[in-house]
Protein backbone atom coordinates (compact mmCIF):
# COMPACT_ATOMS: atom_id res chain seq x y z
CA UNK A 1 0.00 0.00 0.00
CA UNK A 2 1.30 4.02 -0.37
CA UNK A 3 -0.71 6.77 0.98
CA UNK A 4 -0.15 10.04 -0.28
CA UNK A 5 -0.94 12.91 2.09
CA UNK A 6 -2.42 16.96 0.93
CA UNK A 7 -0.95 18.41 3.72
CA UNK A 8 -2.05 22.21 4.98
CA UNK A 9 0.40 25.06 5.60
CA UNK A 10 0.75 28.84 4.96
CA UNK A 11 3.88 29.02 2.76
CA UNK A 12 5.72 29.08 6.32
CA UNK A 13 4.52 26.52 8.47
CA UNK A 14 3.12 23.26 8.58
CA UNK A 15 -0.56 23.05 10.40
CA UNK A 16 -0.04 20.21 13.48
CA UNK A 17 -3.21 18.79 11.88
CA UNK A 18 -0.78 16.43 9.42
CA UNK A 19 1.17 14.93 12.69
CA UNK A 20 -3.24 13.29 13.27
CA UNK A 21 -3.08 12.38 9.62
CA UNK A 22 0.09 10.39 9.52
CA UNK A 23 -1.35 9.00 12.22
CA UNK A 24 -4.18 7.26 10.83
CA UNK A 25 -2.02 6.70 7.38
CA UNK A 26 0.08 4.42 10.17
CA UNK A 27 -3.22 2.48 10.68
CA UNK A 28 -3.66 2.03 6.90
CA UNK A 29 -0.12 1.17 6.49
CA UNK A 30 1.96 1.35 3.72
CA UNK A 31 4.68 3.93 2.52
CA UNK A 32 3.75 7.51 3.28
CA UNK A 33 4.17 10.46 1.23
CA UNK A 34 3.70 14.02 1.64
CA UNK A 35 1.96 16.55 -1.05
CA UNK A 36 2.94 20.16 -0.74
CA UNK A 37 1.92 22.92 -3.21
CA UNK A 38 2.38 25.91 -2.32
CA UNK A 39 5.08 28.83 -3.32
CA UNK A 40 8.25 29.32 -1.61
CA UNK A 41 7.66 26.74 0.22
CA UNK A 42 10.76 25.46 1.28
CA UNK A 43 10.79 25.42 4.97
CA UNK A 44 7.26 23.67 5.08
CA UNK A 45 8.81 20.95 3.28
CA UNK A 46 11.77 20.80 5.62
CA UNK A 47 9.28 20.22 8.36
CA UNK A 48 7.01 17.54 6.72
CA UNK A 49 10.11 15.67 5.67
CA UNK A 50 11.68 15.48 9.68
CA UNK A 51 8.03 13.94 10.81
CA UNK A 52 8.83 10.25 11.79
CA UNK A 53 7.75 7.37 9.30
CA UNK A 54 7.80 9.76 6.38
CA UNK A 55 9.01 8.11 3.18
CA UNK A 56 8.80 11.17 0.94
CA UNK A 57 7.75 15.14 0.66
CA UNK A 58 6.95 16.09 -2.76
CA UNK A 59 6.80 19.44 -3.43
CA UNK A 60 4.65 21.91 -6.01
CA UNK A 61 6.09 25.25 -6.13
CA UNK A 62 4.73 27.99 -7.76
CA UNK A 63 3.00 31.27 -7.88
CA UNK A 64 -0.51 30.07 -8.26
CA UNK A 65 0.02 27.50 -5.79
CA UNK A 66 0.21 30.33 -3.11
CA UNK A 67 -3.16 30.38 -1.92
CA UNK A 68 -4.16 26.91 -2.24
CA UNK A 69 -6.75 27.59 -4.34
CA UNK A 70 -8.33 24.16 -5.20
CA UNK A 71 -8.97 24.62 -9.22
CA UNK A 72 -4.91 24.87 -9.15
CA UNK A 73 -4.12 22.38 -6.87
CA UNK A 74 -6.61 19.59 -7.70
CA UNK A 75 -5.05 18.62 -10.99
CA UNK A 76 -1.64 18.03 -9.34
CA UNK A 77 -3.04 15.41 -7.01
CA UNK A 78 -5.38 13.83 -9.86
CA UNK A 79 -2.14 13.69 -12.12
CA UNK A 80 0.09 11.68 -8.95
CA UNK A 81 -2.99 9.86 -7.08
CA UNK A 82 -2.80 6.44 -9.86
CA UNK A 83 0.43 5.18 -7.73
CA UNK A 84 -1.34 5.44 -4.59
CA UNK A 85 -4.26 3.51 -2.89
CA UNK A 86 -5.23 6.29 -0.67
CA UNK A 87 -4.75 9.99 -0.77
CA UNK A 88 -5.16 11.48 2.92
CA UNK A 89 -5.84 14.94 4.24
CA UNK A 90 -6.99 16.39 7.42
CA UNK A 91 -11.18 17.38 7.75
CA UNK A 92 -10.35 21.00 7.89
CA UNK A 93 -11.63 23.98 5.70
CA UNK A 94 -8.49 23.24 3.69
CA UNK A 95 -8.92 19.35 3.18
CA UNK A 96 -12.84 20.00 2.43
CA UNK A 97 -12.08 22.66 -0.27
CA UNK A 98 -9.89 20.30 -2.04
CA UNK A 99 -9.84 16.72 -1.32
CA UNK A 100 -13.87 16.67 -3.30
CA UNK A 101 -12.68 18.11 -6.47
CA UNK A 102 -9.74 15.48 -6.47
CA UNK A 103 -12.55 12.72 -5.65
CA UNK A 104 -14.88 13.60 -8.13
CA UNK A 105 -11.83 14.40 -11.07
CA UNK A 106 -10.54 10.93 -10.35
CA UNK A 107 -13.84 8.92 -10.34
CA UNK A 108 -13.81 8.25 -6.65
CA UNK A 109 -16.34 8.72 -3.87
CA UNK A 110 -14.37 10.28 -1.04
CA UNK A 111 -15.16 9.01 2.54
CA UNK A 112 -15.46 12.41 4.57
CA UNK A 113 -13.92 13.06 8.60
CA UNK A 114 -12.83 9.42 9.28
CA UNK A 115 -12.61 8.60 13.60
CA UNK A 116 -11.17 5.29 12.76
CA UNK A 117 -9.62 2.64 10.72
CA UNK A 118 -10.94 -0.57 10.84
CA UNK A 119 -8.72 -1.95 8.56
CA UNK A 120 -7.09 -0.82 4.65
CA UNK A 121 -10.60 -0.46 3.02
CA UNK A 122 -13.06 -0.02 6.02
CA UNK A 123 -13.86 3.22 8.07
CA UNK A 124 -15.43 4.80 11.02
CA UNK A 125 -17.10 8.11 10.54
CA UNK A 126 -19.89 9.82 12.29
CA UNK A 127 -23.36 10.66 10.70
CA UNK A 128 -26.31 12.95 11.50
CA UNK A 129 -24.16 15.35 13.83
CA UNK A 130 -22.54 12.32 15.68
CA UNK A 131 -25.67 10.56 16.86
CA UNK A 132 -24.78 7.76 14.85
CA UNK A 133 -21.68 6.40 13.62
CA UNK A 134 -21.34 4.58 10.47
CA UNK A 135 -19.08 1.81 9.17
CA UNK A 136 -18.42 1.74 5.45
CA UNK A 137 -16.28 0.11 3.14
CA UNK A 138 -14.45 1.36 -0.37
CA UNK A 139 -15.11 -0.51 -3.44
CA UNK A 140 -12.95 2.27 -5.14
CA UNK A 141 -9.16 1.30 -6.52
CA UNK A 142 -7.98 4.44 -4.88
CA UNK A 143 -9.31 5.86 -1.26
CA UNK A 144 -9.63 9.74 -0.92
CA UNK A 145 -10.11 10.03 2.61
CA UNK A 146 -10.17 13.35 5.00
CA UNK A 147 -9.49 12.61 8.81
CA UNK A 148 -10.82 13.73 11.95
CA UNK A 149 -7.68 15.20 13.43
CA UNK A 150 -9.19 15.23 17.15
CA UNK A 151 -9.94 11.17 16.71
CA UNK A 152 -6.42 10.06 16.30
CA UNK A 153 -2.70 10.76 18.01
CA UNK A 154 -0.18 13.17 17.03
CA UNK A 155 3.03 10.97 15.51
CA UNK A 156 6.27 12.34 16.56
CA UNK A 157 7.72 16.03 14.13
CA UNK A 158 10.97 14.89 14.87
CA UNK A 159 13.27 12.00 13.35
CA UNK A 160 12.55 11.41 10.12
CA UNK A 161 14.77 12.35 7.13
CA UNK A 162 12.20 11.60 3.80
CA UNK A 163 14.12 13.03 0.78
CA UNK A 164 12.53 15.69 -0.72
CA UNK A 165 11.37 16.08 -4.71
CA UNK A 166 10.11 18.41 -6.93
CA UNK A 167 7.16 17.94 -9.23
CA UNK A 168 5.50 20.64 -11.62
CA UNK A 169 2.62 22.73 -11.52
CA UNK A 170 0.00 22.25 -13.64
CA UNK A 171 -0.41 25.89 -14.19
CA UNK A 172 -3.47 28.49 -12.67
CA UNK A 173 -6.33 27.70 -14.36
CA UNK A 174 -7.77 30.91 -14.71
CA UNK A 175 -11.61 30.03 -12.62
CA UNK A 176 -10.47 31.71 -9.46
CA UNK A 177 -8.43 33.97 -8.11
CA UNK A 178 -7.57 34.56 -4.62
CA UNK A 179 -8.78 38.40 -3.05
CA UNK A 180 -7.70 39.09 0.24
CA UNK A 181 -8.26 37.43 3.84
CA UNK A 182 -8.68 38.20 7.63
CA UNK A 183 -6.44 35.86 9.51
CA UNK A 184 -7.73 36.20 13.37
CA UNK A 185 -4.48 36.59 15.22
CA UNK A 186 -4.44 35.28 18.73
CA UNK A 187 -1.56 34.63 21.60
CA UNK A 188 -3.88 31.68 22.66
CA UNK A 189 -3.17 28.08 21.92
CA UNK A 190 -5.13 27.51 18.73
CA UNK A 191 -8.61 25.84 19.41
CA UNK A 192 -8.24 22.53 17.40
CA UNK A 193 -5.09 21.80 19.54
CA UNK A 194 -5.43 23.52 23.01
CA UNK A 195 -5.41 21.07 25.78
CA UNK A 196 -7.90 23.32 27.64
CA UNK A 197 -10.71 24.86 25.80
CA UNK A 198 -13.11 27.47 27.10
CA UNK A 199 -15.83 27.98 25.24
CA UNK A 200 -18.86 30.69 25.89
CA UNK A 201 -22.40 30.98 24.35
CA UNK A 202 -25.35 32.93 24.02
CA UNK A 203 -25.82 33.20 27.84
CA UNK A 204 -22.43 35.54 27.73
CA UNK A 205 -24.64 38.24 26.50
CA UNK A 206 -22.53 40.52 24.34
CA UNK A 207 -19.27 41.02 22.84
CA UNK A 208 -17.94 43.01 25.74
CA UNK A 209 -19.22 40.50 28.06
CA UNK A 210 -16.82 37.49 26.31
CA UNK A 211 -13.74 38.96 27.75
CA UNK A 212 -14.54 37.21 30.67
CA UNK A 213 -14.46 34.04 28.77
CA UNK A 214 -11.26 35.22 27.55
CA UNK A 215 -10.05 36.15 30.51
CA UNK A 216 -10.41 32.46 32.44
CA UNK A 217 -9.21 31.05 29.45
CA UNK A 218 -5.86 32.67 29.51
CA UNK A 219 -5.68 31.77 33.24
CA UNK A 220 -5.47 28.00 32.40
CA UNK A 221 -3.81 29.09 28.98
CA UNK A 222 -6.77 27.37 26.99
CA UNK A 223 -7.66 28.07 23.64
CA UNK A 224 -11.24 29.77 23.16
CA UNK A 225 -14.41 28.59 21.74
CA UNK A 226 -17.67 29.46 21.20
CA UNK A 227 -21.35 27.85 20.45
CA UNK A 228 -23.15 29.35 16.99
CA UNK A 229 -25.32 31.44 18.56
CA UNK A 230 -22.47 33.43 20.28
CA UNK A 231 -20.84 33.82 16.58
CA UNK A 232 -24.05 34.78 14.95
CA UNK A 233 -24.49 37.65 17.62
CA UNK A 234 -21.10 38.81 16.85
CA UNK A 235 -19.23 38.53 19.96
CA UNK A 236 -16.49 36.29 18.28
CA UNK A 237 -15.57 35.58 14.81
CA UNK A 238 -16.68 32.21 12.69
CA UNK A 239 -13.71 30.36 13.22
CA UNK A 240 -14.32 30.63 17.05
CA UNK A 241 -17.51 27.61 16.13
CA UNK A 242 -17.48 24.35 18.44
CA UNK A 243 -19.97 21.69 16.60
CA UNK A 244 -21.06 19.95 14.09
CA UNK A 245 -20.64 22.81 11.00
CA UNK A 246 -17.64 24.28 12.96
CA UNK A 247 -14.58 22.63 14.61
CA UNK A 248 -14.16 19.50 16.08
CA UNK A 249 -12.61 19.26 19.49
CA UNK A 250 -11.24 17.15 21.70
CA UNK A 251 -9.29 18.50 24.45
CA UNK A 252 -8.27 16.86 27.83
CA UNK A 253 -10.96 19.75 29.50
CA UNK A 254 -13.50 21.32 28.12
CA UNK A 255 -15.54 24.21 29.76
CA UNK A 256 -19.19 24.99 28.76
CA UNK A 257 -19.97 28.40 29.62
CA UNK A 258 -23.51 29.87 28.90
CA UNK A 259 -24.15 27.10 26.63
CA UNK A 260 -27.11 25.26 26.32
CA UNK A 261 -25.97 21.99 24.62
CA UNK A 262 -27.62 21.65 21.47
CA UNK A 263 -27.23 18.08 19.47
CA UNK A 264 -24.97 20.67 17.06
CA UNK A 265 -22.88 21.79 19.40
CA UNK A 266 -22.15 18.73 21.39
CA UNK A 267 -20.74 17.29 17.81
CA UNK A 268 -17.76 19.40 18.20
CA UNK A 269 -16.64 18.77 21.63
CA UNK A 270 -18.39 15.66 23.29
CA UNK A 271 -15.26 13.80 22.71
CA UNK A 272 -13.46 16.28 25.47
CA UNK A 273 -11.66 14.15 28.15
CA UNK A 274 -13.47 16.19 31.10
CA UNK A 275 -16.13 18.64 30.16
CA UNK A 276 -17.39 21.02 32.90
CA UNK A 277 -20.55 23.19 32.22
CA UNK A 278 -21.80 26.13 33.55
CA UNK A 279 -24.73 27.35 32.82
CA UNK A 280 -28.21 28.70 35.15
CA UNK A 281 -30.48 26.20 34.13
CA UNK A 282 -30.11 23.12 35.74
CA UNK A 283 -32.27 21.44 32.69
CA UNK A 284 -29.49 22.81 30.02
CA UNK A 285 -29.27 19.35 28.04
CA UNK A 286 -25.33 20.37 28.16
CA UNK A 287 -25.36 18.86 32.05
CA UNK A 288 -26.07 15.10 30.69
CA UNK A 289 -23.17 15.15 28.99
CA UNK A 290 -20.71 17.11 31.81
CA UNK A 291 -18.60 15.38 33.89
CA UNK A 292 -18.91 18.61 36.42
CA UNK A 293 -21.80 20.61 36.35
CA UNK A 294 -22.08 24.16 38.42
CA UNK A 295 -25.74 25.26 38.54
CA UNK A 296 -24.85 29.31 38.18
CA UNK A 297 -24.96 32.68 37.08
CA UNK A 298 -21.63 32.67 35.14
CA UNK A 299 -21.30 36.13 36.11
CA UNK A 300 -20.82 35.23 39.79
CA UNK A 301 -18.81 32.43 38.91
CA UNK A 302 -16.66 32.65 36.07
CA UNK A 303 -15.13 35.73 37.74
CA UNK A 304 -14.78 33.73 41.37
CA UNK A 305 -12.88 31.22 39.52
CA UNK A 306 -10.71 33.41 37.87
CA UNK A 307 -9.69 34.90 41.16
CA UNK A 308 -8.96 31.53 42.47
CA UNK A 309 -7.19 29.55 40.09
CA UNK B 1 -28.21 35.28 -14.69
CA UNK B 2 -30.57 31.95 -14.03
CA UNK B 3 -29.56 30.18 -10.93
CA UNK B 4 -29.71 26.30 -9.74
CA UNK B 5 -30.28 25.74 -6.34
CA UNK B 6 -30.04 21.33 -5.16
CA UNK B 7 -31.94 21.23 -2.25
CA UNK B 8 -31.99 17.97 -0.26
CA UNK B 9 -34.45 16.27 1.91
CA UNK B 10 -33.42 15.73 5.50
CA UNK B 11 -34.21 14.73 9.06
CA UNK B 12 -35.21 18.09 10.65
CA UNK B 13 -32.41 19.39 12.41
CA UNK B 14 -34.33 19.69 15.95
CA UNK B 15 -34.94 15.85 15.77
CA UNK B 16 -32.44 13.34 17.76
CA UNK B 17 -31.63 10.52 14.95
CA UNK B 18 -32.53 6.96 16.18
CA UNK B 19 -30.43 3.84 15.19
CA UNK B 20 -32.70 0.92 13.78
CA UNK B 21 -32.17 -2.35 15.86
CA UNK B 22 -30.89 -4.04 12.98
CA UNK B 23 -27.96 -1.26 12.35
CA UNK B 24 -29.00 -0.70 9.04
CA UNK B 25 -29.45 2.88 9.23
CA UNK B 26 -31.60 5.74 10.77
CA UNK B 27 -35.17 5.28 11.60
CA UNK B 28 -36.57 8.34 9.25
CA UNK B 29 -40.43 6.87 9.88
CA UNK B 30 -43.00 9.28 11.08
CA UNK B 31 -40.14 11.83 11.81
CA UNK B 32 -40.12 15.45 10.87
CA UNK B 33 -38.35 15.65 8.06
CA UNK B 34 -37.19 19.57 6.26
CA UNK B 35 -35.11 21.07 3.49
CA UNK B 36 -31.94 20.78 4.55
CA UNK B 37 -30.55 24.09 6.32
CA UNK B 38 -27.42 25.34 4.29
CA UNK B 39 -30.09 24.53 0.75
CA UNK B 40 -32.57 26.88 2.55
CA UNK B 41 -29.87 29.69 3.01
CA UNK B 42 -28.73 28.88 -0.43
CA UNK B 43 -32.83 29.66 -1.66
CA UNK B 44 -32.83 32.69 0.65
CA UNK B 45 -29.30 33.91 -1.37
CA UNK B 46 -30.85 32.96 -4.57
CA UNK B 47 -34.31 35.08 -3.86
CA UNK B 48 -32.19 38.28 -2.79
CA UNK B 49 -29.89 38.06 -6.18
CA UNK B 50 -33.09 38.01 -8.12
CA UNK B 51 -34.74 40.53 -5.49
CA UNK B 52 -31.48 42.99 -5.88
CA UNK B 53 -32.04 42.49 -9.98
CA UNK B 54 -29.12 40.55 -10.64
CA UNK B 55 -30.91 36.75 -11.08
CA UNK B 56 -34.25 36.33 -13.73
CA UNK B 57 -34.90 32.59 -12.96
CA UNK B 58 -34.31 30.36 -9.76
CA UNK B 59 -34.62 26.61 -10.47
CA UNK B 60 -34.34 24.55 -7.27
CA UNK B 61 -33.75 20.60 -8.08
CA UNK B 62 -33.89 17.65 -5.17
CA UNK B 63 -33.24 14.08 -5.91
CA UNK B 64 -35.00 11.85 -3.57
CA UNK B 65 -38.44 10.07 -2.54
CA UNK B 66 -41.31 11.68 -4.25
CA UNK B 67 -41.98 12.86 -0.70
CA UNK B 68 -39.41 15.62 -1.31
CA UNK B 69 -42.27 17.65 -3.67
CA UNK B 70 -42.54 19.00 -0.16
CA UNK B 71 -39.11 21.07 -0.16
CA UNK B 72 -39.48 22.01 -3.40
CA UNK B 73 -42.95 23.68 -2.96
CA UNK B 74 -41.23 25.27 0.44
CA UNK B 75 -38.37 26.56 -1.86
CA UNK B 76 -41.16 27.75 -4.15
CA UNK B 77 -42.20 29.44 -1.58
CA UNK B 78 -39.67 31.51 -0.53
CA UNK B 79 -39.16 32.62 -3.90
CA UNK B 80 -37.44 30.11 -6.19
CA UNK B 81 -39.89 29.70 -9.79
CA UNK B 82 -39.77 26.25 -10.54
CA UNK B 83 -38.97 22.93 -9.33
CA UNK B 84 -37.35 19.85 -10.47
CA UNK B 85 -37.58 16.24 -8.56
CA UNK B 86 -35.51 13.40 -9.49
CA UNK B 87 -36.87 10.65 -7.74
CA UNK B 88 -35.49 7.32 -6.49
CA UNK B 89 -36.11 4.59 -4.00
CA UNK B 90 -32.67 4.33 -3.21
CA UNK B 91 -32.06 5.14 1.23
CA UNK B 92 -31.44 9.34 0.70
CA UNK B 93 -28.78 9.33 3.59
CA UNK B 94 -26.96 5.53 3.13
CA UNK B 95 -27.22 4.67 -0.70
CA UNK B 96 -27.08 7.78 -2.78
CA UNK B 97 -23.70 9.02 -2.79
CA UNK B 98 -22.67 12.74 -2.92
CA UNK B 99 -20.39 11.56 -6.28
CA UNK B 100 -23.95 10.04 -7.93
CA UNK B 101 -25.60 12.96 -6.27
CA UNK B 102 -22.98 15.55 -8.42
CA UNK B 103 -23.32 13.46 -11.44
CA UNK B 104 -27.11 13.86 -11.66
CA UNK B 105 -26.70 17.61 -11.05
CA UNK B 106 -24.42 17.56 -14.13
CA UNK B 107 -26.86 16.15 -16.25
CA UNK B 108 -29.65 19.09 -15.02
CA UNK B 109 -27.14 21.68 -15.74
CA UNK B 110 -26.35 20.04 -18.93
CA UNK B 111 -30.41 20.67 -19.76
CA UNK B 112 -30.60 24.33 -17.38
CA UNK B 113 -27.82 26.27 -18.20
CA UNK B 114 -27.36 28.06 -15.19
CA UNK B 115 -25.15 31.08 -14.72
CA UNK B 116 -24.82 30.14 -11.45
CA UNK B 117 -25.17 26.96 -8.52
CA UNK B 118 -25.46 27.68 -5.09
CA UNK B 119 -25.94 24.90 -2.71
CA UNK B 120 -25.60 23.92 1.03
CA UNK B 121 -21.81 23.58 2.24
CA UNK B 122 -23.26 20.07 4.08
CA UNK B 123 -26.05 17.77 4.17
CA UNK B 124 -26.48 17.71 8.17
CA UNK B 125 -27.78 13.78 7.69
CA UNK B 126 -24.59 12.34 6.12
CA UNK B 127 -22.50 15.57 6.60
CA UNK B 128 -20.19 14.49 3.65
CA UNK B 129 -19.67 17.85 2.70
CA UNK B 130 -18.77 16.98 -0.97
CA UNK B 131 -21.10 17.94 -3.37
CA UNK B 132 -20.94 21.09 -4.31
CA UNK B 133 -17.10 20.63 -4.68
CA UNK B 134 -17.25 17.39 -6.79
CA UNK B 135 -19.98 19.16 -9.06
CA UNK B 136 -17.29 22.08 -9.71
CA UNK B 137 -15.08 19.47 -10.95
CA UNK B 138 -17.59 17.65 -13.19
CA UNK B 139 -18.38 20.77 -14.99
CA UNK B 140 -14.61 22.16 -14.73
CA UNK B 141 -16.32 25.22 -13.23
CA UNK B 142 -14.36 27.19 -10.43
CA UNK B 143 -15.95 26.93 -6.72
CA UNK B 144 -16.56 29.25 -3.89
CA UNK B 145 -16.99 26.98 -0.89
CA UNK B 146 -18.40 28.16 2.43
CA UNK B 147 -19.40 31.46 1.56
CA UNK B 148 -20.12 33.68 4.06
CA UNK B 149 -20.72 36.56 1.60
CA UNK B 150 -21.41 36.67 -2.10
CA UNK B 151 -20.78 39.90 -4.52
CA UNK B 152 -21.93 39.21 -8.22
CA UNK B 153 -20.80 41.19 -10.99
CA UNK B 154 -19.10 41.77 -14.58
CA UNK B 155 -19.37 37.77 -14.93
CA UNK B 156 -17.57 37.62 -11.02
CA UNK B 157 -18.38 35.98 -8.08
CA UNK B 158 -16.30 37.27 -5.22
CA UNK B 159 -17.49 34.77 -2.16
CA UNK B 160 -16.11 35.57 1.38
CA UNK B 161 -14.88 31.78 2.98
CA UNK B 162 -15.80 30.61 6.62
CA UNK B 163 -11.96 28.58 6.77
CA UNK B 164 -10.51 27.66 9.88
CA UNK B 165 -8.51 30.49 10.33
CA UNK B 166 -11.04 33.16 9.81
CA UNK B 167 -12.34 34.53 6.45
CA UNK B 168 -11.18 34.57 3.05
CA UNK B 169 -12.00 36.62 -0.25
CA UNK B 170 -11.79 35.09 -3.55
CA UNK B 171 -13.10 35.78 -7.17
CA UNK B 172 -14.73 33.24 -9.12
CA UNK B 173 -15.37 33.55 -13.18
CA UNK B 174 -19.32 32.33 -13.88
CA UNK B 175 -20.44 30.19 -14.36
CA UNK B 176 -19.22 29.16 -10.77
CA UNK B 177 -20.34 26.83 -8.18
CA UNK B 178 -21.05 28.80 -4.46
CA UNK B 179 -21.53 26.67 -1.87
CA UNK B 180 -23.29 28.35 1.90
CA UNK B 181 -21.96 28.74 5.24
CA UNK B 182 -24.56 29.52 8.21
CA UNK B 183 -23.50 33.24 8.67
CA UNK B 184 -24.39 34.04 4.90
CA UNK B 185 -27.87 35.02 5.54
CA UNK B 186 -30.87 34.24 7.55
CA UNK B 187 -33.84 32.59 5.83
CA UNK B 188 -37.20 34.55 5.49
CA UNK B 189 -40.36 32.63 6.56
CA UNK B 190 -42.64 31.90 3.91
CA UNK B 191 -46.17 34.31 4.02
CA UNK B 192 -49.22 32.57 3.56
CA UNK B 193 -49.85 34.32 0.05
CA UNK B 194 -46.78 33.01 -1.09
CA UNK B 195 -47.33 29.24 0.16
CA UNK B 196 -50.32 29.41 -2.13
CA UNK B 197 -49.09 30.56 -5.60
CA UNK B 198 -46.03 28.26 -4.67
CA UNK B 199 -48.84 25.41 -5.30
CA UNK B 200 -49.15 26.72 -8.88
CA UNK B 201 -45.63 26.89 -9.57
CA UNK B 202 -44.14 24.18 -12.22
CA UNK B 203 -42.62 21.00 -11.11
CA UNK B 204 -41.21 18.42 -13.21
CA UNK B 205 -40.82 14.88 -12.22
CA UNK B 206 -38.59 12.56 -13.49
CA UNK B 207 -36.38 9.67 -12.41
CA UNK B 208 -32.57 8.67 -11.29
CA UNK B 209 -32.54 6.09 -13.75
CA UNK B 210 -34.42 8.21 -16.75
CA UNK B 211 -31.02 10.39 -16.36
CA UNK B 212 -29.08 7.95 -16.99
CA UNK B 213 -27.07 8.58 -14.52
CA UNK B 214 -24.20 5.58 -13.15
CA UNK B 215 -25.95 4.56 -9.44
CA UNK B 216 -23.25 1.72 -9.13
CA UNK B 217 -22.37 2.03 -5.02
CA UNK B 218 -18.94 3.01 -4.27
CA UNK B 219 -19.37 2.60 -0.35
CA UNK B 220 -20.97 -0.17 1.86
CA UNK B 221 -22.49 0.95 4.86
CA UNK B 222 -21.15 -2.17 6.79
CA UNK B 223 -23.50 -1.01 10.12
CA UNK B 224 -24.82 2.61 11.48
CA UNK B 225 -24.46 1.62 15.70
CA UNK B 226 -25.11 4.31 17.86
CA UNK B 227 -21.90 6.15 19.23
CA UNK B 228 -20.50 5.33 23.09
CA UNK B 229 -22.62 7.25 25.78
CA UNK B 230 -20.91 9.45 27.77
CA UNK B 231 -21.70 8.81 31.74
CA UNK B 232 -23.13 12.16 33.32
CA UNK B 233 -21.36 13.43 35.99
CA UNK B 234 -21.92 14.99 39.19
CA UNK B 235 -23.16 18.46 39.93
CA UNK B 236 -20.86 20.23 42.07
CA UNK B 237 -22.05 22.95 44.62
CA UNK B 238 -19.71 26.04 43.83
CA UNK B 239 -17.01 27.13 42.32
CA UNK B 240 -14.24 26.01 45.17
CA UNK B 241 -15.35 22.55 44.62
CA UNK B 242 -15.39 22.72 40.60
CA UNK B 243 -11.51 23.78 41.46
CA UNK B 244 -10.78 21.28 43.73
CA UNK B 245 -12.16 18.28 41.50
CA UNK B 246 -10.46 19.55 38.49
CA UNK B 247 -7.06 19.76 40.20
CA UNK B 248 -7.51 16.49 42.47
CA UNK B 249 -9.95 14.06 40.93
CA UNK B 250 -9.59 14.90 37.32
CA UNK B 251 -6.22 16.45 37.29
CA UNK B 252 -6.43 18.81 34.23
CA UNK B 253 -5.73 22.15 35.63
C1 LIG C 1 -27.47 23.47 10.26
C2 LIG C 1 -27.11 23.88 11.66
C3 LIG C 1 -25.80 23.79 12.05
C4 LIG C 1 -25.43 24.19 13.33
N1 LIG C 1 -24.10 24.07 13.68
C5 LIG C 1 -23.75 24.46 14.92
C6 LIG C 1 -22.39 24.33 15.35
O1 LIG C 1 -21.49 23.91 14.59
N2 LIG C 1 -22.07 24.74 16.61
C7 LIG C 1 -23.01 25.23 17.49
O2 LIG C 1 -22.67 25.58 18.63
N3 LIG C 1 -24.29 25.33 17.11
C8 LIG C 1 -24.68 24.98 15.85
N4 LIG C 1 -25.98 25.14 15.50
C9 LIG C 1 -26.91 25.86 16.40
C10 LIG C 1 -27.49 25.03 17.54
O3 LIG C 1 -28.64 24.36 17.07
C11 LIG C 1 -27.90 25.95 18.71
O4 LIG C 1 -28.80 26.93 18.26
C12 LIG C 1 -26.71 26.69 19.36
O5 LIG C 1 -25.67 25.77 19.65
C13 LIG C 1 -27.17 27.38 20.62
O6 LIG C 1 -26.11 28.14 21.18
P1 LIG C 1 -26.10 28.48 22.74
O7 LIG C 1 -26.09 27.22 23.51
O8 LIG C 1 -24.99 29.43 22.96
O9 LIG C 1 -27.45 29.31 22.93
P2 LIG C 1 -28.77 28.92 23.71
O10 LIG C 1 -29.32 27.64 23.26
O11 LIG C 1 -29.64 30.13 23.65
O12 LIG C 1 -28.29 28.71 25.20
C14 LIG C 1 -27.83 29.73 26.04
C15 LIG C 1 -27.63 29.11 27.42
O13 LIG C 1 -27.06 30.06 28.29
C16 LIG C 1 -27.65 29.91 29.56
N5 LIG C 1 -27.50 31.19 30.26
C17 LIG C 1 -28.08 32.37 29.95
N6 LIG C 1 -27.67 33.33 30.79
C18 LIG C 1 -26.82 32.75 31.66
C19 LIG C 1 -26.08 33.22 32.76
N7 LIG C 1 -26.10 34.50 33.14
N8 LIG C 1 -25.31 32.35 33.44
C20 LIG C 1 -25.28 31.03 33.07
N9 LIG C 1 -25.95 30.55 32.03
C21 LIG C 1 -26.71 31.39 31.33
C22 LIG C 1 -29.07 29.52 29.31
O14 LIG C 1 -29.61 28.82 30.43
C23 LIG C 1 -28.93 28.63 28.08
O15 LIG C 1 -28.79 27.27 28.42
C24 LIG C 1 -26.39 24.70 14.23
C25 LIG C 1 -27.71 24.78 13.83
C26 LIG C 1 -28.08 24.38 12.57
C27 LIG C 1 -29.53 24.48 12.16
N1 LIG D 1 -30.15 14.32 -2.79
C1 LIG D 1 -29.83 15.60 -3.02
N2 LIG D 1 -30.64 16.38 -3.78
C2 LIG D 1 -30.32 17.68 -4.03
N3 LIG D 1 -29.21 18.26 -3.56
C3 LIG D 1 -28.38 17.54 -2.80
C4 LIG D 1 -28.63 16.17 -2.49
N4 LIG D 1 -27.62 15.72 -1.73
C5 LIG D 1 -26.77 16.76 -1.54
N5 LIG D 1 -27.23 17.85 -2.19
C6 LIG D 1 -26.61 19.20 -2.20
O1 LIG D 1 -25.26 19.10 -1.85
C7 LIG D 1 -24.98 19.81 -0.64
C8 LIG D 1 -23.90 19.11 0.14
O2 LIG D 1 -24.26 17.81 0.49
P1 LIG D 1 -23.23 16.71 1.03
O3 LIG D 1 -22.07 16.73 0.10
O4 LIG D 1 -23.99 15.41 1.00
O5 LIG D 1 -22.87 17.11 2.43
C9 LIG D 1 -26.33 19.90 0.04
O6 LIG D 1 -26.37 20.98 0.94
C10 LIG D 1 -27.26 20.09 -1.16
O7 LIG D 1 -27.24 21.42 -1.62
Amino acid sequence: MSILILAEHDNVSLSANILNVVDAANKIGGDIHILIAGYNCGNVCEQAAKISGIDKVIKADAPELEHGLSENVAPIMVDMAGTYTHVLSAASTYGKNIMPRISALLDKQQISDIIEVESPDSFKRPIYAGNAIATVQSMDDIKIITVRASAFDKVDNEGGNAIIEDISSKGDSGLSEFVGQEISESERPELSSANIVVSGGRGVGSKEDFALIEKLADKLGAGVGASRAAVDAGYVPNDYQVGQTGKIVAPDLYIAIGISGAIQHLAGMKESKIIVAINKDEEAPIFSVADYGLVADLFDAVPEMIEKL
Amino acid sequence: MKILVPIKRVLDYNIKARVKSDQSGIDLNNVKMSINPFDEIAVEESVRLKEAGKASEIVVVSIGSEKAQDIIRSAMAIGADRGILITTEKAIDTEIEPLMVAKALKEIVAKENPDLVIMGKQAIDDDSNQTGQMLAALLEWGQGTFASKIDISDGKANVTREIDGGLETISIKLPAIITTDLRLNEPRYASLPNIMKAKKKQMDIMSLEELGVDTTPRLKVIKVSEPPVRQGGIKVENVEQLIDKLRNEAKVI
